[in-house]
């Protein structure tokens, strides 16, 4: 980085690893942050103390990653991660997740805001369970965007065409599982040697793709959202309550005695004054007068910018309520059709009562039946399941207490995702999805 | 930067990628109001240090133009520069926020905490910052950290929930899915909310560049009585001074973090203005916590530990 580079604007992107154990996951994202100097002395000082601890010869790149006791002492990686770093052109924020089975969770939650994901293989085993069980959470969660990572090539000796191999294997997996072929990258590389990561490897003279960080800085951030209907969540309702109470030296602001402000983060699709819009569950429908922040209104405002929009008439759109695009309105319902990612130890029975949160509103939610479980080992539907445990993927159909304003997951990831919540302990049981994101796949023989 | 060539139109009319710090705001943004439709009692914890103030910047902004719906709660080791505790009474007044100062040094008065050996404070913030919490009854407390600090904060979820004697336990993370945020808590326990969780060191910097955000001086070059200790720069004050060997010297010096004096260390610097701080941390080799904490380097884990002990 330069001094000069700071002064212009730079995007981000977020982006999520996946991978077996012992693929080099850690230690990818370590050559990562170490070949973009993202590592400073004290931090290197740090693993090089410990590697000799351990009574390694070589630094080991993996313990910039793995942080917590446990992780040391087993030598894994137990939870997701996040790690910074960034170009002259982009900042990353990357959600670094765990490869071993029973974490699988985790991957689920990297890959829920992430815009694009590193899978990784070891080049002497290819495209092995892991890897599909893998790429169709990532398909699931609608990750817009794939790396093949194909690593420890340097042990494999170059192997060209034992990499070729690789690539038409995960192609088809990933065709079978809806990602086109533009959206998916397949890269050669030594984590532990530098090849392909930051810099070119003298020893892929034949591959002409970019290296790994060419292409996350080159890839295009915007998510499948981006031309998706507006939607936005009402989380909190601003209302001075006089008008001295403004610090804002904003000119632009009138009296504030009847200034009525619903803020929130847009979901999706973009918002601009004179826009219709209707306030669901109610489907009360009004003009946007306003789209503004703090430092004062905005001629539109795109997903994921956080604002506060004023309306034309005068009607409760309280925390909870959904603002969406009059000409593109998620369906209101009370039974959701869903795809269920289990998270907790303890396992979903039907007829469960649980909490819900979609959005900002949180309802509760009764579980009627289980539907068709996702094998993701094959990738295919199995039977439906007594129970979904930790780590299952299957179908379910759930009644909510209060009608919720849904778009199906496939469509608009945020207004398409909620929550199940344990009404006892507060816990996070599942991700669920509304609908079937992955309708492609085939159900089993 | 050479001229933008004229580009083809394309079919697909999208939105333009956030700038990197519009995104970062935006999520804290969010995380702010999220707290607010949710919580009864959150409070800021705000120390006068860059995060906090960041963070008191950021929730003025989620709330604009109504005032913030919270109050500051400041931990006082009473080894504290000056500049500082004036710097975080006048933003306090200026914003009309409620402060609250848990002081260590009450606890040492009357015996509940007795001085450690070595002379450092830091550890002895976690019990008036508990028993704060509970007499207060706030249920979401906010804290400017972020996760490139350290590796056990790497770990650490943005609404991170604390059982009643305050401990984290990082192998019991609600898993933390798109910007859905579960806060939910039983009496007793609250959850540590961390707003600017994704920041870096530099995006603190050029957000409070681009916004015109005030600091202590002591973030500024400016010659101080230091001694060396360790690699650290560190001044004398209440918490003592140079030992046997250690001399003191009238040096150029800023503050990376604001912390207690007896452990925070000063870097050599000339940097006076933003964009000379801006380029000396871009240069910079070191972490700020490794450059300045000598409390994180007790042990490998030291962090992780103190986490789990209810210490932020």
């Amino acid at each position: 980085m330069t001094g000069t580079a700071d002064t212009t604007s730079r995007s981000l992107l977020r982006f999520a690893t996946a991978g077996s154990v012992d693929d080099g996951k850690s230690t990818l994202v370590g050559r990562l942050l170490y070949d973009t100097k993202s590592v400073l002395a004290d931090q290197i000082e740090a693993v090089e103390r410990a590697s000799v601890d351990k009574g390694m010869s070589t630094p080991d790149l993996s313990l910039l990653v793995d942080g917590l006791r446990a992780e040391r002492e087993q030598g894994i990686t137990i939870d997701v991660a996040y790690r910074y770093f960034g170009t002259p052109t982009r900042e990353f924020v990357l959600a670094d997740t765990p490869g071993h089975v029973q974490y699988t969770r985790n991957t689920v939650t990297g890959a829920s805001t992430a815009e694009l994901a590193v899978l990784l293989v070891d080049a002497r085993n290819g495209v092995v369970s892991q890897t599909r069980r893998h790429a169709a959470v990532l398909s699931l969660l609608r990750v817009p965007r794939l790396v093949l990572a194909i690593n420890k090539i340097d042990l494999i000796e170059y192997d060209q065409a034992k990499i070729a191999d690789i690539e038409r294997e995960f192609t088809e997996l990933t065709r079978s599982l809806g990602f086109t072929d533009d959206a998916v990258q397949v890269i050669p590389v030594s984590a532990l040697v530098g090849d392909n990561v930051a810099f070119r490897s003298g020893n892929t003279s034949w591959y002409t793709g970019p290296t790994l960080l060419e292409h996350l800085e080159s890839v295009p951030v915007d998510g499948p959202d981006a031309d998706a209907p507006f939607r936005m969540p009402v989380q909190y309702v601003i209302r001075p309550r006089n008008g001295a109470e403004s610090r804002s030296a904003d000119a632009s602001l009138g009296d504030l005695h009847d200034y009525r402000g619903y803020a929130g983060q847009v979901a999706s699709g973009t918002v601009r004054p004179g826009d219709e819009v209707v306030v669901l569950p109610e489907g009360h429908r009004t003009t946007v007068s306003e789209v503004r922040t703090a430092d004062g209104p905005l001629a539109a405002a795109g997903a994921g910018l956080s604002v506060t929009v004023l309306l034309a008439d005068d009607i409760d759109a309280p925390r909870g309520a959904l603002l969406a695009a009059a000409s593109d309105v998620p369906e209101v319902t009370s039974e959701i059709d869903a795809t269920l990612c289990w998270l907790a130890e303890k396992p979903l029975l039907p007829g469960a009562r649980l909490l819900l949160k979609h959005g900002t509103r949180t309802t509760q939610v009764i579980v009627g039946t289980l539907g068709s479980r996702l094998d993701t080992e094959r990738v295919s539907y199995a039977a439906a399941p007594e129970k979904l445990e930790i780590n299952d993927i299957g179908r379910v159909s759930l009644r909510v207490a209060d009608p919720l304003p849904v778009d199906s997951y496939a469509r608009v990831r945020t207004t398409g995702g909620f929550l199940l919540i344990d009404p006892p302990t507060g816990n996070t049981l599942a991700a669920g999805l509304v609908g079937d994101p992955l309708a492609a796949v085939p159900a089993a023989g | 930067m050479t001229t933008v060539e004229e580009t083809p139109v394309t079919a697909a009319v999208t939105t333009p990628a956030l700038d990197a710090l519009d995104a970062l705001e935006s999520e804290a943004i969010h995380v702010f109001r999220e707290v607010a439709g949710e919580f009864d009692r959150p409070v800021i914890l705000f120390s006068g240090g860059k995060d906090s103030t960041l963070l008191v910047h950021l929730a003025i902004k989620a709330f604009a133009p109504a005032t913030v719906p919270f109050g500051l709660l400041h931990v006082d080791t009473g080894h504290n520069y000056p500049e500082v505790i004036e710097f975080r009474d006048r933003i306090a007044a200026q914003y009309g926020l409620r402060l609250e100062v848990a002081r260590v040094e009450d606890y040492l008065a009357d015996g509940r905490l007795v001085e450690r050996a070595d002379g450092t404070r830091n550890p002895l913030q976690t019990q008036p910052l508990l028993d704060a919490i509970a007499e207060h009854r706030f249920d979401a407390v906010f804290g400017g950290g972020r996760r490139d600090e350290e590796r056990a904060r790497a770990k650490e979820r943005i609404m991170s929930l604390r059982d009643a004697f305050g401990r984290w336990d990082p192998r019991k993370q609600r898993p933390e899915l798109w910007n859905l945020y579960n806060g939910r808590h039983a009496a007793g326990e609250h959850v540590r909310v961390f707003p600017i969780s994704n920041w870096t060191e530099l995006d603190v910097w050029r957000y409070i560049r681009r916004e015109g955000i005030e600091l202590p001086s002591i973030y500024y070059a400016h010659e101080r009585e230091v001694f060396q200790r360790d690699g650290m720069w560190l001044a004398e004050g209440p918490w003592g001074g140079a030992r046997d060997g250690e001399q003191l010297e009238r040096r150029s010096i800023r503050y990376r973090t604001v912390g207690d004096g007896s452990c925070t260390g000063a870097v050599e610097s000339t940097a006076t203005t933003l964009d000379e701080v801006i380029a000396e941390v871009t240069a910079s080799r070191l972490t700020e916590r490794g450059a300045t904490r000598a409390d994180d380097r007790l042990s490998e884990a030291a962090m992780e530990d103190r986490k789990k002990e209810g210490y932020f």
